[in-house]
């Protein structure tokens, strides 16, 4: 009897521990999620930073954790999504050594200065990642901080050896199959059953964010000739994506095809405002005074004698107000008058007529870049005070992305989504209007469960700290944008996260 | 056998136990084994639980009553919407009891009983979709109770006594939904109180018709536990003036309510007792779980409960089979004290259908085993719990729970 009790007991106390309470349809069962027409079971994500994870100007492994396409994978699981792999860096710091010299910088974290005030900077500390410790293996995040679209197809953009020159790439570097191999071949050779393509990102955005210093190669076929902050002529990366998207496509792969972005949605180009220089009535008299006989003797007289168009000297013309001002700048894009203004009737002496040289106010439609903050209304020269950055000395050209150059920036960009949209229509493949979705994050925002998620630098939510790649809920943003095309085209129901359980800004001092 | 059951009952004795609300009724073996019903039974010292008044009308001189009980809960979370799912690990639950009775004269019995009607032990994964409202609690109480009790005449008796309570609470949550230090290691805080004590009281009666009828109530008065010093551990948080959370001592106020018992218990052809009884726990004091931390830099913590008033319907039976077997089983009806938009994953109880059964045998004159057994069915339910902030912005957090308990129990009585 005693026995019988005990052992019933015992027996029972096991029984229960396994009596787990089931749902109806527990979403961890087969089918409850699904993928449709499509088969995640091996899924690669080909791009750039964005698709790396990359965040607050670097790379590190948090940041790679909250990728677009980690986050997606997650979510593939519960529709039949198999592993995912992803390089991680070595460490939190981000930045990259080669050989032990640091060759990218760490990442930004938000700190708080000695006044109160929060801001960005520099983490502190001494990266981990060497890009000579080269990963074995075979990884889904095919993402490679840096890389244009040209780049993806690049034999040897991966070898250590070119680094230093730029030829190669130190992210790429890492984890490359071989010192030949390309990205595109590394990613077909895992034989994806679905990939994602995000690339083309940087063949614009170097341009804008050095603020147009480089060129526009449109209608220049070589991508080899090109510059790094140069625009890739459309046709290039017609030629280029669509390649790309075939080898992908080529063993009957699925796949969603990511359009590019208006770099007028990213706070890099939308934090510092065109008027940043607060001046009052007398300053603002005095300068006025200064440029006086610029404004009415030597502008008209360069239309005069045909040197300028009245339009151009209507561009150049200075004047500041009690309030707000304009900063002044050079731009590129303007005729130099330099040497002419040396020469009769005007001359000027060398300093003055090289001041005025490419000389304009900043417009109010161009765009300042974020690292023009810690420039403007500064004095480089502490013996001078006068010498004010914006005010007397005028704002180098590559804190601002003028007009024309937007203009430049914008041409390209429409012509490759032209190109990215037509080829998901023709492939039949998922498509992502990235453009619009966060052109409605930068215009009010989108609301989610715990407030308004917008492109407000710091505190809107969707950006990190560098102002133009995501955060992790920017991330998770877009990995909900991708995952809803994936359902529209492929029939599938991959659940979405809420974004709100992602974070936005590292806040730690130094 | 005894020593096996002194390790059962002792060696278990840490008190953690199934949550619902976190009213936990497990005070005996032989009352669960009828669904927990007992206000107007007689049969053995758990009287001093259920209905101090009865005492005095036990046949026995002397008796004792010890046992325990295993809880094994288990609950099961998931969002269809993002796929968010999870399962808790809780410990096994061991509420336990004592209850001694002494009839001192015809007119007059004394009781003591220490039980643990009160706690709560809930174990999720750490970092889990709910972690920002929960990662593990564990809740105790122990209730001590000295009682005595009057008998008018064979009718009616009165009985009652003060109750002493001594309890604990370890609480883990992370801060919020996303705050991580450098590393990514969610922000999380630990209230721990322990040592805990107040004071409260229990009064009832007994009225017995007819002989085989008998009627009773009991009043347990409500207690509130107000910890003063307990501590707040905060961990993985970043190194800025912006997050400004360092360990600090706490006030928070937990209150375990009060409940009021009525019942019958009708004895029929000769060995068949049938008990009713009826719950009112008064959970309206239960409004908010406030926690004040020391440091004024650290925002108090304040989330609502807003909990109602809950009945229990409890039915039981008892059949005494043979001189050596009494066989039991009972149903009572568990009505959740969450109102809707409150239900906060570290209690999520909704309304429960309870099925119980258990036996008694004798071992002679002096001695008997009680073992018991309970099964706690909950429907599966779509609930939110929405009164969670951030940044002044309501953060419903809401999916499907699914939960259930199995409970077995065992006891033993000694009588003289």
């Amino acid at each position: 009897m005693k026995n019988i009790l005990k052992y019933t007991f015992a027996l029972l106390a096991i029984g229960f521990v396994s009596c787990e309470p089931e749902f109806d349809s527990p979403v961890t069962d087969d089918g409850f999620y699904s993928s449709g027409t499509a088969n995640l079971s091996k899924y690669v994500a080909v791009g750039n930073s964005l698709t790396a994870g990359y965040a607050d100007g670097a790379l590190y492994i948090t940041g790679q954790e909250n990728s677009y396409p980690n986050i997606m994978a997650q979510q593939f699981a519960f529709a039949g999504g198999g592993e995912f792999s992803q390089p991680l860096v070595n460490d939190n710091t981000g930045g990259l050594l080669l050989g032990g010299t640091q060759i990218a910088e760490n990442r930004f974290v938000l700190a708080v200065d000695a006044n109160g005030n929060p801001g960005p900077v520099r983490l502190i500390g001494t990266p981990t990642t060497d890009i000579t410790n080269h990963l074995s293996g075979t990884y889904n995040n095919m993402g490679v901080p840096g890389a244009k679209s040209f780049h993806l197809g690049v034999s040897g953009y991966g070898n250590v050896a070119g680094v230093l020159s730029g030829a190669s790439n130190p992210y790429f570097v890492r984890f490359a199959s071989s010192e030949s191999a390309t990205v595109i071949g590394d990613a077909v050779a895992q034989n994806p059953t679905f990939f994602s393509l995000w690339i083309g990102n940087n063949d614009i955005l170097s341009y804008a964010t050095s603020g147009g210093a480089g060129v526009d190669q449109t209608g220049n076929l070589d991508p080899t000739t090109y510059g790094p902050n140069d625009i890739t002529d459309p046709n290039v990366f017609g030629l280029v994506y669509s390649q790309q998207v075939e080898a992908l496509v080529g063993n009957g792969a699925k796949g969603v095809l990511i359009n590019i972005p208006e770099v007028t949605s990213i706070p890099y180009f939308t934090t510092v405002p065109t008027n940043a220089i607060p001046l009052d009535a007398a300053t603002a008299g005095a300068l006025n005074a200064q440029f006086g006989a610029y404004n009415t003797q030597i502008l008209p007289g360069l239309v005069g004698i045909g040197v300028l168009s009245p339009e151009e000297a209507a561009l150049r013309m200075i004047n500041f107000s009690a309030g707000q001002n304009f900063p002044i700048m050079t731009d590129d894009d303007l005729t130099d008058i330099t040497a002419i203004l040396q020469g009769p009737p005007f001359s000027l002496p060398a300093p003055l007529a090289t001041l005025l040289g490419q000389l304009r106010q900043v417009k109010s439609d161009d765009l300042i870049v974020l690292t023009a903050s810690s420039v403007l209304g500064t004095t480089p020269d502490p013996g001078n005070p006068q010498g004010v950055i914006g005010v007397s000395i005028p704002l180098s050209d590559k804190y601002v992305l003028a007009v024309s150059e937007q203009v430049r920036v914008t041409a390209a960009s429409t012509a490759y989504n032209a190109t990215i949209q037509a080829l998901a229509g023709a492939k039949g493949l998922a498509y992502v209007d990235a453009k619009t979705a966060l052109a409605r994050v930068a215009n009010g925002g989108i609301p989610y469960d715990g407030g308004v998620l917008t492109s407000q630098f710091v505190t809107g939510g969707a950006f990190s700290l560098d102002g133009v790649h995501p955060s992790p809920r920017g991330y998770a943003y877009t990995a909900n944008l991708i995952i809803r095309a994936i359902n529209e085209t492929y029939d599938a129901t991959i659940p979405m996260v809420h974004i709100g359980n992602y974070g936005t800004v590292t806040v730690s001092n130094n | 056998m005894k020593k096996v059951l002194l390790i059962a009952v002792f060696a278990l004795a840490s008190v953690v136990t199934y949550a619902g609300g976190y009213r936990v009724s497990l005070q005996g073996n032989k009352a669960l084994a009828m669904g927990h019903t007992g206000v107007a039974v007689i049969n053995s010292s758990e009287l001093v639980f259920f209905n101090p008044a009865g005492l005095v009308y036990l046949e026995d001189k002397f008796s004792v009553s010890v046992g325990a009980h295993g809880v094994f809960s288990n609950i099961a979370y998931q969002d269809t919407e993002t796929g968010a799912n999870a399962r808790t690990d809780s410990p096994v639950g061991t509420p336990f009891y004592l209850y001694a009775s002494y009839q001192a004269a015809d007119w007059l019995a004394f009781g003591l009983g220490v039980y643990t009607p009160y706690g709560s032990s809930v174990k999720y994964e750490d970092d889990w979709a709910g972690s920002h409202l929960v990662n593990n609690i564990d809740l105790a109480a122990i209730y001590i109770q000295p009682t005595v009790s009057f008998k008018i005449n064979d009718k009616l008796s009165f009985g009652g006594g003060p109750i002493y309570v001594t309890g604990s609470v370890n609480f883990n949550r992370n801060l919020n939904r996303t705050l991580t230090d450098l590393d990514g290691n969610r922000a999380n805080v630990t209230i721990d109180a322990s040592g805990v004590s107040s004071w409260g009281w229990v009064a009832s009666t007994m009225f017995n018709p007819t002989e085989n009828l008998h009627i009773g109530a009991t009043y347990r008065s409500e207690i509130i536990l107000d910890a003063e010093d307990g501590t707040a551990e905060f961990e993985n948080i970043p190194n800025s003036p912006l997050t400004p959370f360092e360990n600090t001592s706490i006030k928070a106020s937990l209150p375990l309510p009060a409940e009021m018992t009525v019942g019958m218990s009708y004895d029929f052809c000769e060995s068949w007792t049938f008990a009713f009884d009826y719950n009112r726990t008064f959970w309206d004091v239960y409004e908010s779980l406030d926690i004040d931390f020391a440091n004024e830099d650290i925002p108090d913590s304040k989330n609502a409960r807003n909990y109602k008033n809950a009945s229990i319907y409890r039915f039981g039976m008892q059949y005494e089979a043979t001189k050596m077997f009494t066989l039991r089983a009972g149903y009572y009806f568990d009505e959740s004290p969450v109102r809707d938009g409150y239900f906060a994953p570290e209690t999520p109880r909704n309304d429960s259908n309870n099925f119980t059964a258990g036996l008694t045998v004798n071992l002679g004159e002096h001695l008997q085993i009680d073992a018991s057994f309970l099964f706690s069915h909950f429907k599966e339910v779509d609930a939110s719990y929405n009164y969670y902030f951030e940044n002044g912005v309501a953060v419903p957090f809401s999916g499907t729970y699914k939960t259930n308990a199995f409970v077995p129990g065992l006891g033993l009585t000694y009588k003289l």
